[in-house]
């Protein structure tokens, strides 16, 4: 216990603290957090009590993120004062993965991508800034890196994503300065720019994309976009090699008209069919080899498998990578009153976007609330639009609406941009997801 | 006089007659009066106050150069809504149920004979009649009014607050439109007639038609009852 009292300060300097803990809870956390039992807990509990008090019911979400903040949000909110709702998420300002290639673009600034948690709190979000280290569903009560514990009537959790160790031969977290991954916001992001930036001319940038299923289907193909969009503008004879496990993406009819309309001959996406997914990276040397083939490379993008939010497994909510939950709440499988929400859960059909965190967010509000104060319920209603940036003013989207069976979060009907439309029509597209950036942003932090 | 003899002239060429199941073109010419003041049609035709219609059907909205269209013309005409006779009757019946914030002062023609008639009269300026794309035959004439018993349904504002909450990934609640139009303080029947219209299809947008695909006439109510009095 005492090793955790000694983060905190290691926590507030950077941007990306997530990655900062990871680090530093690798080796730690099975021994540590596994053993956070019900007695290790009473006794973190003495020392700071965020118990609610005043007989109200207690929500706990970890997590400030496109699913945490907007339920805590919306439980603050919607139950005007009946429910208490603290939100533990460590960073002080939250940094958007969405938008964030369009920052390695140009087209947007690091600031731009900026939120401060002043609106919840203002809301009446209890925000604590710490990591949630252990849950014990038993004694109900979550506990933290600073110290004490939290003990709770509902817990949401949000995490997000980690990385699955081993996923990419030759990559480990610690490499990640050499080989960024840039699929968490923040430092990340300013760090595969700056290497962007950095690149001789005529250099090789490649990326080795994710497996199914992971955040942001489109993610990794609008970022070459991006890529691509600046090293034509600065580079334009650099080469991008994309190294890719799966046969097939996300609109990729879309991305691959568009990288043949606009990039031409600069993008080389090496699918599963040659050799994508046998891949193996040596951080030290920068070299990738693809089925076999050594590739010297200037910037190497590692975008590894992905699984849940360490949090998740450590409260023992997972089953595998992900957290299995009941599509009508999103209450876990494991435990009617712990839900997960966003990339962290195994919920069906959704794919893991900010979109569909905010969606499921606000279904599962609806719920806790429900179930703590007795307010109505309403039948649960999803849905889903990722839009992508391909060129300048040439926008793309994919869209679905989604209704919760027995079984999953099922999809209802969908909708995806065709190839060959009018320029007028993609910038509109764009336009629009301007709206939605703000939209969703004011609908998450409150501002 | 002169434009009866036009019509005659122009059915005479044409042949379609009222083959396509629209109105009476000369009774569409008296209720081309209405327009007039804004609208030109026929041989010389310019853009006044409204842009010409000649060509009208087939025509992209908002597409002709030289014409200062409103914004939300011009998205619709992105969006890629063309004038057919599906969305041209809906467009005289309530300009800004299917364009929000059109330019056109105009209210409307709630007549759904007479805008058939004039619709037949419009047609006849319209090049090669023949290859003039039409609705879905299930479309034409007027049934796409919205019922009036549907207008009348009181919305449950706590159902509809529920509802908005899906909205507001996109709409803001502060009614700020960075790129998404403002869905707030609208009256009630405007806003219910602009979702039928989507889920119609008669208004273009992908988003917006799978949205009001699933709600039914008490949840595009309960929606209307709840956005029209949000302030923040
Ligand atoms: C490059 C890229 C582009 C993307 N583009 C889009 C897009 O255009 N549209 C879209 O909809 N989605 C997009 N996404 C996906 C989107 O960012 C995620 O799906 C979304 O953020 C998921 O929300 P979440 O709440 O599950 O997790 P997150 O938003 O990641 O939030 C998790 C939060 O939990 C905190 N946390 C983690 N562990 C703990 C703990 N133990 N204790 C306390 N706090 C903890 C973290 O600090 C973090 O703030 C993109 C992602 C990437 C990487
Ligand atoms: C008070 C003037 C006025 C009247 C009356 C009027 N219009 Fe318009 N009309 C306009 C203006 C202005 C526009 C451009 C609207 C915009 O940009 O939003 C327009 C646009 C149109 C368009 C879209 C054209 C395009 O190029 O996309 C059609 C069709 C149309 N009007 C038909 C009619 C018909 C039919 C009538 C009579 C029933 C009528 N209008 C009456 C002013 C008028
Ligand atoms: C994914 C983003 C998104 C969501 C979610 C969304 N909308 Fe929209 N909405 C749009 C866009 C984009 C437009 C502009 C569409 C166009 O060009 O016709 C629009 C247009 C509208 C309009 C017409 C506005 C105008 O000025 O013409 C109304 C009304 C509307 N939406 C209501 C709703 C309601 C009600 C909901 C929730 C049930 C909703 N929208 C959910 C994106 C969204």
């Amino acid at each position: 216990m005492k090793k955790l009292r000694l983060w905190p300060h290691i926590l507030r300097t950077s941007r990306n603290e997530a990655t900062l803990w990871e680090e530093n809870t690798m080796k730690l956390n099975r021994r540590i957090f596994l053993g956070t039992s019900a007695a290790a807990a009473a006794s973190l509990a003495a020392p700071m009590s965020f118990a609610a008090g005043h007989g109200k019911p207690h929500v706990v979400v970890v997590g400030g993120g496109a699913g945490g903040a907007t339920a805590a949000r919306y439980i603050a909110k919607d139950s005007k004062g009946e429910v208490a709702v603290t939100l533990i998420e460590p960073t002080r300002q939250y940094y958007t993965c969405f938008f964030s290639n369009l920052y390695l673009g140009g087209f947007k600034e690091m600031d731009d991508l900026g939120h401060s948690y002043g609106g919840l709190a203002a809301g009446g979000v209890n925000v604590v800034h710490d990591w949630a280290t252990g849950v014990d569903r038993e004694a109900k009560t979550v506990a933290l890196a600073g110290g004490g514990s939290v003990s709770y009537d509902k817990l949401i959790l949000s995490p997000g994503i980690d990385f699955v160790d081993g996923a990419v031969e030759g990559w480990d977290l610690s490499a990640q300065n050499a080989m960024p991954h840039a699929y968490k916001g923040g430092s990340q992001t300013e760090l595969l720019k700056a290497q962007l930036m950095a690149m001789p001319e005529g250099g090789t940038f490649a990326m080795v994309a994710p497996p199914n299923p992971y955040r942001c289907p489109p993610g990794p193909y609008e970022r070459v976009s991006m890529v691509a969009h600046y090293l034509k503008a600065n580079n334009p004879t650099a080469k991008i090699i994309v190294a890719d496990p799966k046969p097939k993406f996300s609109k990729m009819a879309l991305f691959q008209e568009g990288w043949a309309e606009n990039y031409g001959g600069m993008i080389d996406w090496i699918g599963e069919d040659f050799g994508g997914g046998n891949v193996s990276v040596d951080p030290a040397a920068m070299t990738v080899s693809i089925d076999g083939e050594v590739t010297k490379v200037d910037v190497c993008n590692v975008i590894p498998a992905m699984k849940a939010g360490r949090i998740a497994e450590l409260a023992g909510v997972t089953d595998g990578n992900w957290a299995p939950v009941n599509a009508a709440d999103m209450s876990t499988k494991a435990d009617a009153d712990v839900y997960v929400l966003g990339d962290a859960a195994q919920q069906g059909d959704m794919p893991k976007s900010g979109y569909s965190a905010n969606s499921q967010a606000k279904v599962c509000a609806n719920a806790v609330r429900g179930a703590l104060t007795g307010s109505k319920v309403f039948p649960a209603k999803f849905s889903n639009t990722c839009w992508s940036l391909i060129d300048t003013d040439n926008g793309v989207k994919v869209g679905a609406t989604y209704e919760a069976t027995d079984e999953k979060i099922a999809k209802v009907d969908g909708f995806i941009s065709a190839t060959g439309e009018a320029a007028e029509l993609r910038k509109a597209t764009y336009e629009e997801s301007e709206g939605w950036y703000a939209g969703i942003t004011a609908d998450m932090f409150g501002a | 006089m002169r434009i009866a003899l036009t019509v005659a002239l122009a059915l005479g060429m044409s042949g379609v007659a009222q083959a396509d199941g629209l109105g009476d073109a000369e009774k569409g010419a008296k209720v081309f009066t209405q327009c007039k003041g804004c609208h030109q049609v026929g041989e010389g035709a310019e853009t006044r106050i409204g842009p010409h219609l000649n060509g009208v059907f087939g025509r992209a909205a908002g597409s002709l150069e030289d014409v200062r269209y409103s914004p939300s013309m011009k998205r619709m005409g992105s969006d890629g809504m063309v004038w057919d006779a599906a969305t041209l009757d809906a467009y005289i019946e309530n300009p800004r149920a299917l364009v929000s914030k059109t330019r056109m002062s105009f209210r409307g023609i709630k007549d759904a004979q007479e805008r058939s008639d004039l619709l037949a009269y419009l047609r006849i300026y319209s090049d090669n009649p023949a290859d003039i794309p039409e609705a879905e035959p299930t479309a034409l004439g007027t049934d796409h009014d919205i019922d009036p018993a549907i207008l009348a349904i009181q919305g449950d504002p706590e159902y509809g607050e529920y509802l908005a909450s899906e909205c507001k990934t996109c709409h803001q609640s502060s009614g700020a439109n960075d790129g998404i139009p403002s869905i707030t303080l609208w009256p009630t029947e405007d806003f219910v007639v602009a979702m039928h219209a989507y889920k119609r299809k008669l208004r273009p947008h992908p988003v917006m038609q799978m949205i009001s695909g699933r709600l039914n006439d008490e949840e595009i109510a309960a929606l209307a009852a709840y956005f029209k009095d949000l302030e923040e």
